[in-house]
């Protein structure tokens, strides 16, 4: 028989802390949908995609209901579709029409995996697809696009950073009546991952399998719950407690995925150690960090704590799963997290701590509403700055900032639902087109004499 | 296949014989039954066989929650692997 206390700290995990299945995405590879006619290739597309995840919501909802645990999102990342758009000649839109038509066909909320890869420079199909992404997103409210525009071992691809700025903004002014939702749905990249479950940044990659289920955890909630029960503890003692915390919630994530990929007859591919926040009271990365002492996230020593929350995930997360992969580690977006917006809003957070506190987690500036009079080449400078964070230290690093069209500093614009609602951020009024303008690409960085 | 049934909520007369008489209506085997009183809350978890269960797990799982409704308290159905998996290396 079980411990009872053990039961019931579940139970209050689930019922009381949010403990949840962020995601179970599928990966699906569509590199054998390649076809020089862009219709049959969207045809064979739509085929494949409905045969392999015919089950994957209803699968979902009977382990959901087998195991007591709620399964927030099931979702399905594909091949990047600018391999596809390489061989098909015309309009790559087609492509993101026949994806919000399987996503509306299987009933997952996202398709993650309109995507191009550019970190050295641009393919056959990689510009007419990065062109597209602001009508592709406009027209479908189901489908996520993401560019890879550097990496440590390529540098970064300042041409790509540069255009990627015009189409954040394109992007958000395409949707600019519908909460620039457009902007939401685009993540650019520096060493994205293949095997991400986690959207809007998803994608299958080249080197996965044909079909393969990731699964994304979530938690934020039960760590803070965790360390609201020891306030005088030692930081070794914090670092123990988090690690233990990530163990169970793991563990959780590794049977989900085990489990579905049985009954799927998929292989399991990793399980995302990752702390994914939500708008919901008391599932706040930025509350743990208070709770571990600070008065409001964002004040100095927000970097450190920030650094052992998330060594302290993984560390916990390895042990409990057998394939750890994707982005691993706490994610820090703004208005997906209350706590996040409750500091910027009373001004103990801004956008350079961010920045700095993207070096020591997972992955980025996330979910953050800037001004809608910012120009193209501000945006293409943020996305430089965080690439280079994520070169440098050989990590993953992740831009999608939102222009809020006509709105200004100190407004608020509401997503709704997971996305939540952001406060515009304020941003350096100095101008950068000048570096922007030059393009080219950054060199590889040396991967020694390390300062 | 075994599962957990958990029942938190106010002490009343009766929820152990409530409760045992769905599993018993559904041939569900009770193994093991553990009460403590948390503060002023009732818990009770219950450890069931369902290998020979004759309604579906959900169809369990659903009864049990109703009847938790019916007298006011939580009634949870789990499988055990995600306590095993959770609590145990």
């Amino acid at each position: 028989m079980f411990n009872s206390k053990d039961i019931l700290e579940t139970i209050k995990m689930i019922q009381e802390e949010n403990l949840d299945i962020r995601t179970i995405t599928m990966g699906i590879s569509l590199l054998d949908c390649i076809d020089s006619d862009i219709d049959r290739s969207c045809d064979k597309i739509y085929e494949k995609m409905m045969r392999v995840a015919e089950h994957h919501v209803e699968t979902g909802e009977i382990i959901e209901k087998r195991y007591g645990i709620p399964i927030i999102n099931k979702r399905l990342s594909v091949t990047p579709i600018s391999m596809l758009a390489a061989a098909a000649k015309g309009d790559p839109v087609k492509f993101a029409r026949t994806l919000q038509r399987v996503a509306e066909g299987i009933g997952v909320n996202y398709i993650g995996g309109y995507s191009a890869l550019v970190q050295k420079g641009f393919a056959a199909g990689d510009l007419e697809l990065i062109n597209s992404i602001p009508q592709a997103l406009a027209e479908t409210s189901n489908v996520c696009s993401s560019v890879n525009v550097g990496s440590t071992r390529a540098g970064i691809n300042m041409d790509a950073v540069a255009l990627m700025g015009k189409i954040i903004k394109d992007s958000a002014e395409a949707t600019k009546d519908n909460h620039c939702f457009g902007a939401a749905k685009i993540v650019v990249f520096c060493n994205a991952v293949e095997d991400n479950p986690f959207m809007a940044g998803a994608f299958h990659g080249v080197g996965e399998a044909d079909c393969v289920l990731n699964v994304g955890v979530s938690g934020p909630g039960v760590v803070r719950s965790a360390l609201s029960k020891m306030p005088d503890a030692s930081i070794d003692q914090v670092a123990d407690v988090i690690k233990k915390t990530a163990f169970k919630i793991t563990r959780m994530g590794q049977l989900v995925g085990t489990e579905a990929s049985k009954m799927l007859g998929v292989p399991f591919g990793i399980v995302d150690l990752s702390l994914a926040p939500t708008p919901a009271v008391g599932d706040s990365v930025a509350h743990i960090l208070e709770e571990i002492g600070l008065e409001s996230c964002g004040a100095h020593g927000t970097t450190a704590a920030l650094a052992l929350l998330n060594d302290a995930v993984k560390k916990g997360g390895v042990m409990a799963s057998s394939h750890v992969g994707g982005l691993s580690g706490a994610f820090i977006p703004v208005s997906e997290d209350a706590g996040m917006i409750d500091a910027v809003n009373c001004g103990s957070l801004s956008i350079e701590k961010l920045e700095a506190m993207t070096a020591v987690c997972s992955v980025g500036l996330d979910m953050i509403a800037v001004p809608g009079d910012t120009s193209a080449d501000t945006i293409s400078a943020i996305i430089a700055d965080e690439a280079a964070i994520g070169m440098v230290n050989s990590k993953t690093t992740a831009v999608r900032v939102i222009p809020a069209i006509g709105m200004k500093e100190g407004d608020t614009i509401e997503f709704g639902g997971l996305f939540g609602s952001g406060p515009v951020m304020k941003l350096s009024s100095f101008s950068s087109s000048k570096f922007i303008s030059r393009g080219g690409r950054i060199p590889a960085p040396l991967q020694s004499l390390k300062n | 296949m075994r599962a957990v049934v958990a029942v938190i909520g106010k002490d009343t007369v009766g929820i152990l014989a409530k409760v045992s008489t769905i599993c018993a209506e559904c041939n569900a085997n009770v193994m093991d039954v553990t009460q403590t009183i948390m503060q002023d809350l009732f818990a009770m978890t219950m450890l069931i066989d369902i290998t020979n269960c004759s309604e579906e797990y959900n169809v369990l799982a659903d009864r049990l929650k109703v009847c938790g409704d019916e007298m006011g308290l939580q009634i949870h159905v789990m499988h055990e692997d995600i306590f095993n998996s959770m609590h145990t290396i």
